[in-house]
């Protein structure tokens, strides 16, 4: 990290010091998109985005002020903690002027305001499940149901977990048949690669299915 | 020789201040950036464009680390990791900076379903050449 912030004043041949704002250097710069990859607590978020991410895994936090009743509290009076979200993302360079950035959701399920915020705007996203653990993924799975962001399941492999077979897992996680279910080892930077593009390759499969409503709508 | 370490140490906010303390210190009790209708998504990439010349009022230190940070673009999430600066506190200081132009801001793409298909192709072509 360190060394980029001093290698950092190479890119500085506009001679940014004083010099005045330029009205079109939004255009070029790059655009970023992103993938979100959620699942149960200890799953395996963060070794997935560390294992292909460009940079070693960073975080960024949010402040959330709760305002919190105490059960046991007769006086009734509120009181306001504040809580700090932490969330872990990593960044892929897809192209010069494109980056995807893979953010790991909050481990709590009850910080569903980050989920929102995370969620706007994302490609899609990966549940990673852990057979031992598959009703970790309950909450993850119905949160990007009803928001309607496209998703697929990547089982990790944990060697201790059951050898569940694809099919048994749809079952047992009441998938849509359409969702696809990628075996992956979240340590694997090979693996996790494929997870990604199997979202990917299912995103462009399902604008194919989606599209003909589209233009229908359009065209009325 | 005074400790200096020591006093460098010594803020007016001790620990127990908390998180929430510092960072409204920071923005001077704002919770929202000064700009309208500009939300500093999480992605949204951030690049300096220019610099104060001199001193300018009201922008601090962790103001000039930004600028200093995105003379190479970043996304406001990196800037807040790099900075070790909760979002909220990242959002309300960049809009400091592009109401004094010394940002601009590209905003990543609104909703899922508006991303092209040519967009998802290079994701994929990009993802698949790692």
């Amino acid at each position: 990290m360190d060394s980029r912030r001093s290698n950092s004043s190479t890119g500085d041949a506009r001679g940014a010091w004083g010099s005045s704002p330029r009205a079109d250097a939004a255009a070029d710069m790059p655009l970023a998109v992103k993938i979100l990859i959620a699942g149960g607590f200890g799953v395996g978020k963060t070794t997935f985005v560390g294992a292909v991410s460009e940079i070693r895994p960073l975080q960024t936090e949010e402040l959330l002020t709760e305002r919190s009743v105490g059960v046991d509290d007769t006086s009734g009076v509120d009181r306001k903690t504040t809580t700090t979200v932490a969330m872990d993302f990593g960044r892929i360079t897809i192209r010069d002027g494109l980056i995807l950035y893979l953010f790991g959701t909050p481990g709590q399920d009850r910080f569903w305001f980050m989920w929102d915020e995370l969620s706007h705007g994302a490609l899609g996203a990966v549940v990673l499940a852990d057979t031992r653990r598959l009703a970790d993924s309950f909450p993850a799975v119905d949160y990007f149901e009803h928001r309607g962001l496209p998703f697929i399941i990547g089982v990790n492999r944990f060697d201790d977990g059951y050898d569940y077979t694809v099919e048994e897992i749809r079952d047992a996680l009441d998938l849509s048949p359409h969702i696809p279910v990628v075996l992956c080892d979240a340590r694997s930077r090979e693996s996790a690669k494929q997870v990604l593009t199997s979202l990917v390759r299912f995103l462009l499969s399902s604008r194919d299915v989606e599209h003909p409503d589209a233009s229908a709508v359009a065209g009325s | 020789m005074i400790g200096r370490d020591d006093h460098e140490r010594t803020e007016w906010l001790d620990e127990e201040a908390g998180p929430l303390v510092r960072a409204y210190a920071l923005t001077r009790g704002r919770a929202r950036p000064a700009t309208q209708g500009e939300d500093f998504e999480m992605i949204a990439i951030i690049a300096t464009v220019s610099t104060p010349a001199y001193a300018t009022p009201g922008l601090g230190p962790e103001h000039m680390s930004i600028l200093e940070l995105c003379v190479r673009p970043r996304s406001v999430a990196e800037i807040s990791a790099q900075l070790g600066l909760p979002l909220v506190v990242v959002r309300v200081l960049l809009g400091d900076l592009l109401s004094h132009r010394f940002i601009v801001v590209r905003r990543p793409q609104q909703e899922h379903q508006t991303v092209t298909e040519e967009l998802l192709r290079e994701v994929l072509h990009g993802l698949e050449a790692l």
